[in-house]
């Protein structure tokens, strides 16, 4: 199993040569459906060069890349992060629509930032360190 | 730290998040939560989410959400000030005036959420709010991928090699204190307040380690 850590979640998936992997598992990770027209989300499709598609198989990390995202694997390639693309976290601030998250409290009780709509918002950050 | 202003506007539809930023885990975090005694809510991100999202890159930052949802003051130092920089090192105490403004820079800006929750003063109008974003380029999304790898070697038993990552990280986004005293504490507690911090403060130079809020 290859370990994939994503800006908001962790999945484990039966990857070989890097990410190659199912399109289910691609959909998993991601989001994004392969489709005729290429790796889509909602309205939107980037094609894919015919060097990432094989039968039943897609290569993540040339999507994720075309995406604009970084992708940085471990030395023994077992675990890999995929970043935000720069440009989906920009058009996002730009659109002003403070973007949701869902964190643990101490109890390990999930709080989501949309929970609060209605209400004004203080969003503090801190540490220990 | 923010449970009196919550405890004074709650009832006007006002509510406070506070987020730790902290890699070591929800037990590493509690005492302060504890001592703390907040009835708002106190959350754990253990792989700085939230610095991710909003392109954060010190602690405390804050973010103003309105009610609809959007953001009414893009993220900005919550209150604290660089009085700290003068600080004397050997006794850790300020003189008598800094201790004063930063007492009231403090308290300024207690005013504005104040006055903003009261009023919606100090929301800025949306261009402005736009130009006040800082911009995510390619080498801090990269850092950022680094850092969460980073901190799950870490956290699986593969130290070096997430150090590495985390060193990487830092190296990519020279401006985030917080990847770089994160992976300091990571490594060991006390040391992302030891002198090798202190050292990266003095090569600051003029600029600012909280940039003071535009109120």
């Amino acid at each position: 199993m290859t370990k994939i850590l994503t800006p908001d979640g962790e999945h484990d998936i039966a990857a070989h040569d890097g990410l190659w992997m199912s399109p289910l598992d691609a959909e998993r990770v991601t989001g994004w459906t392969l489709k005729p027209e290429g790796m889509c989300r909602a309205d939107l499709c980037v094609p894919l060069p015919a060097s990432a598609l094989a039968p039943n198989e897609v290569d993540l990390e040339a999507f994720w890349k075309k995406l604009g995202g970084p992708v940085i694997a471990s030395e023994a390639r077992d675990v890999w992060a995929l970043g935000a693309p720069p440009e989906e976290r920009n058009a996002a601030l730009e659109g002003l629509e403070a973007p949701d998250f869902t964190l643990p409290d101490l109890d390990g009780v999930p709080r989501s930032l949309s929970q609060l709509r209605g209400r004004k918002v203080f969003l503090a950050t801190w540490a220990s360190w | 730290m923010w449970q009196a202003l919550y405890e004074e506007l709650k009832d006007k539809g006002f509510m406070v998040v506070a987020v730790a930023q902290e890699s070591r885990g929800a037990e590493h975090a509690r005492p302060w939560i504890e001592q703390a005694k907040s009835s708002y809510w106190q959350l754990i991100d253990t792989e700085h989410r939230l610095e991710d999202l909003y392109n954060l890159v010190n602690v405390p930052q804050a973010i103003w959400i309105d009610e609809q949802g959007r953001i009414a003051r893009p993220p900005e130092t919550a209150g604290s000030t660089d009085h700290f920089r003068r600080m004397d090192l050997q006794t850790r105490t300020m003189t008598p005036e800094d201790q004063a403004e930063r007492l009231a820079a403090r308290q300024a800006y207690l005013d504005a959420v104040r006055a903003w929750v009261s009023t919606g003063a100090h929301a800025l109008p949306a261009d402005r709010a736009r130009a006040s974003l800082p911009k995510v380029t390619p080498e801090i999304a990269e850092a950022r991928a680094r850092f969460r790898l980073g901190v799950w070697l870490r956290a699986n038993g593969r130290v070096a090699e997430g150090d590495r990552q985390m060193a990487e990280a830092s190296r990519l986004h020279p401006d985030s204190w917080s990847l770089w005293r994160q992976a300091a504490d990571l490594d060991e507690v006390g040391k992302a307040s030891g002198p090798d911090f202190w050292k990266r403060v003095q090569a600051l130079g003029d600029r600012p380690y909280y940039p003071p809020p535009k109120l």
